[in-house]
């Protein structure tokens, strides 16, 4: 169909190796972006912002961090909510203790805390392997909350709740939601671009080199705890800042408690429900969570439940959604993509 | 000293809870290589039904419990039947993935039948201080674990003596070598859930009775994976005596250690020493060598 690869000669080795190595991808990634750029601030009203683009974007930057770990490197980690709470709250008190700090930098700043933080949790995996290692991060998970919940970081507010800083980028003061929108947007691309040639280059063919035996790696003359740690850094960079943004930008405020250990499941869930190994992958799974719960509140308001009903179905329906896509399609909604990519390559022919 | 002592046994009888549930656990992963993140909230599903059961259809405890084990028995049936047939031969990392799924639909399941109030679980394990030699014991954790200590028991018969756990032996062992000899793996998972669910419920009554049904439940029941890790997964007597460690130790740490540093250390405070015994012995305490061929 209109997806044919005929007439695009590569002649050179640039670009052979091109991120988007077709004509049609590159019109469709600058057409996303435009929508994104120009559309949506324009037409997209307040509710659908704050309720559908924030969390969506916020959520894929963090998703795009455990896709590291997990997807790359074959690490499974249950600790991501630790380690976004632990950005959102070195970011607070960074910018609450320092004076006359710049708002990029204090964010940068708690994105290698929670880097440093994710290789200290990482140490075990030099050791542990698989559901070991799984559950052994399920004590950053708590032991991380816990020491967030401690007074001197909360600046002993007595709710446990802090509310964020207002914060300007060289003069110019982000409050609008559609400032905040395109903060997080530009941040969410950045990374992603970031992320995307980390795992084209030669860190990311070592990760999944360990992904793929760690043994055998090691024997090709890959340090496996180099590696092993250089992903739990660079994962708990993009988690933390995702944590970050989740409190300035989406919440406006911070709270440890907020980040406990169903966020965690839930992130997993779409690296996971998007493809493992898959940056595309991870915005697939994260836009499928966050509006799964929406368009089941939707529906509940229809039928007539409460609210707390709704929340319990909602439970019930993630799981019973989680076993069906492990069922039906346990390489993602990236994999269902290239699928489709490629039937519409031959297409009409069958194969 | 005494006090020492006394912190020390309470600590003891708790950690055998966790065995119990930790126990459920490392059956299911020796008989199918499953990591079963579901097992805490299958405490919490079985609570709640003999709960509801009890105070909003007035069925009394002694048929409730009969009842709500039939069901769990149900359950491991649909969830063999649905989830682990269908998974067989995937990745580990989507069969974990699959079994907190489960934990979902176990969770959402529970509370789309009795909401999430908190409701009381009596069913008559004496309460109140209990005097050994000088020692103060609480005789509902005395009497608790004197429960969860048969229920080790029977399972440790249940595996050695009969046919069925000579079977799940077998399937422990090795998968392919069992059915060759005609061992069906299903029915052996089947048996394997059920016994879980079954294990579950009696955590579930005892938990149920001392911090009440409430999805609270599921936190406390987190604890057993520290435990699981500590034992090493596969061995029974490695389950138990990483329960003693882990609840000795969260006692010992609450009282000493917790008002230095602020409170509810219980949390993270297992999972921690089990992280740091992890790193000299990666395979737990009784786990099995892990060796790696290429």
């Amino acid at each position: 169909m209109f997806y044919k690869k005929s007439g695009q000669f590569k002649t050179s080795y640039d670009a052979d190796q091109a991120m988007l190595p077709l004509l049609q991808e590159r019109i469709s990634i600058f057409v996303i972006l435009a929508v994104a750029f120009l559309v949506i601030p324009l037409v997209a009203t307040t509710y659908v912002i704050n309720s559908l683009l924030m969390p969506f974007l916020i959520y894929s930057l963090a998703a795009v961090g455990l896709n590291i770990l997990v997807g790359y490197c074959g690490q499974i980690s249950l600790g991501t909510g630790g380690f976004m709470a632990v950005g959102a709250i070195s970011a607070w008190n960074i910018i609450e203790r320092i004076p006359d700090m710049p708002v990029l930098a204090a964010f940068l700043l708690a994105g290698f805390i929670t880097s440093a933080t994710g290789v200290v949790f990482g140490l075990p995996a030099l050791r542990i392997k698989g559901f070991y290692l799984a559950v052994t991060t399920l004590a950053a998970q708590f032991f991380l909350i816990w020491l967030l919940q401690q007074p001197w970081f909360l600046n002993y507010s007595a709710t446990g709740v802090i509310s964020a800083q207002d914060i300007s980028v060289m003069g110019w003061t982000i409050n609008t939601p559609v400032e905040k929108y395109l903060f997080v947007l530009v941040v969410v691309i950045v990374m992603t671009l970031l992320a995307k040639n980390i795992v084209r280059s030669v860190t990311g063919r070592k990760w999944m080199a360990i992904r793929d035996m760690d043994v055998a790696a090691e024997i090709i003359g890959i340090r496996p705890m180099a590696t092993k740690l250089q992903a739990f850094a660079v994962s708990s960079f993009f988690i933390g800042i995702a944590g970050v943004l989740w409190g300035y930008l989406y919440l406006g405020q911070l709270e440890p408690a907020a980040f406990d250990v169903y966020v965690s499941f839930d992130v997993l869930f779409m690296v996971i429900i998007g493809g493992l190994g898959s940056i595309l992958g991870s915005f697939l799974g994260a836009a499928f969570v966050v509006l799964m719960p929406l368009a089941l509140s939707f529906l509940g308001g229809i039928l007539g439940l409460g609210t707390a009903m709704v929340a319990y179905v909602e439970t019930f329906t993630f799981g019973v959604l989680i076993l069906l896509f492990l069922l039906a399609e346990p390489h993602g909604l990236a994999h269902i993509l290239s699928v489709a990519k490629q039937q519409m390559r031959i297409w009409p022919f069958p194969y | 000293m005494t006090f020492f002592i006394e912190v020390v046994i309470t600590g003891l009888l708790g950690g055998l809870m966790y065995s119990t549930v930790g126990l459920g656990f490392v059956l299911i992963f020796k008989a199918s290589g499953i990591f079963n993140f579901a097992q805490p909230v299958m405490v919490l599903f079985a609570a709640m039904f003999i709960a509801g059961l009890n105070q909003e259809f007035g069925i009394p405890l002694w048929q409730a419990i009969p009842l709500v084990a039939l069901l769990m028995i149900g359950v491991a049936w649909v969830i063999e039947r649905f989830v682990l047939r269908p998974m067989v031969n995937q990745e580990p990392i989507l069969t974990f993935m699959a079994t907190i799924g489960i934990f979902f639909i176990l969770l959402g399941l529970a509370e789309m039948f009795w909401g999430s109030e908190n409701r009381t679980l009596n069913v008559g394990i004496p309460r109140g201080p209990v005097f050994i030699g000088d020692i103060l014991l609480q005789s509902y954790r005395v009497y608790s674990s004197i429960i969860g200590f048969i229920v080790v028991l029977l399972v440790v018969l249940f595996t050695q003596k009969t046919k069925m756990g000579r079977v799940l032996r077998a399937v422990a062992d090795d998968h392919q070598a069992a059915q060759a000899v005609g061992i069906r793996l299903t029915t052996v998972w089947w048996v394997v859930w059920s016994i879980a669910g079954l294990i579950a419920i009696v955590a579930a009554i005892i938990w149920g009775g001392s911090i009440g049904v409430q999805p609270i439940m599921v936190d406390v029941a987190f604890k057993a994976f520290p435990v699981l890790l500590l034992g090493g997964l596969t061995s029974i007597p490695g389950v138990i005596i990483a329960g003693l460690i882990i609840g000795a130790g969260e006692s010992v740490a609450n009282v000493y250690l917790g008002p230095l540093i602020g409170g509810g250390i219980g949390n993270w405070f297992p999972y921690i020493i089990a992280m740091v015994f992890m790193l000299y012995r990666p395979q737990g305490l009784f786990g099995e060598k892990i060796i790696e061929r290429i």
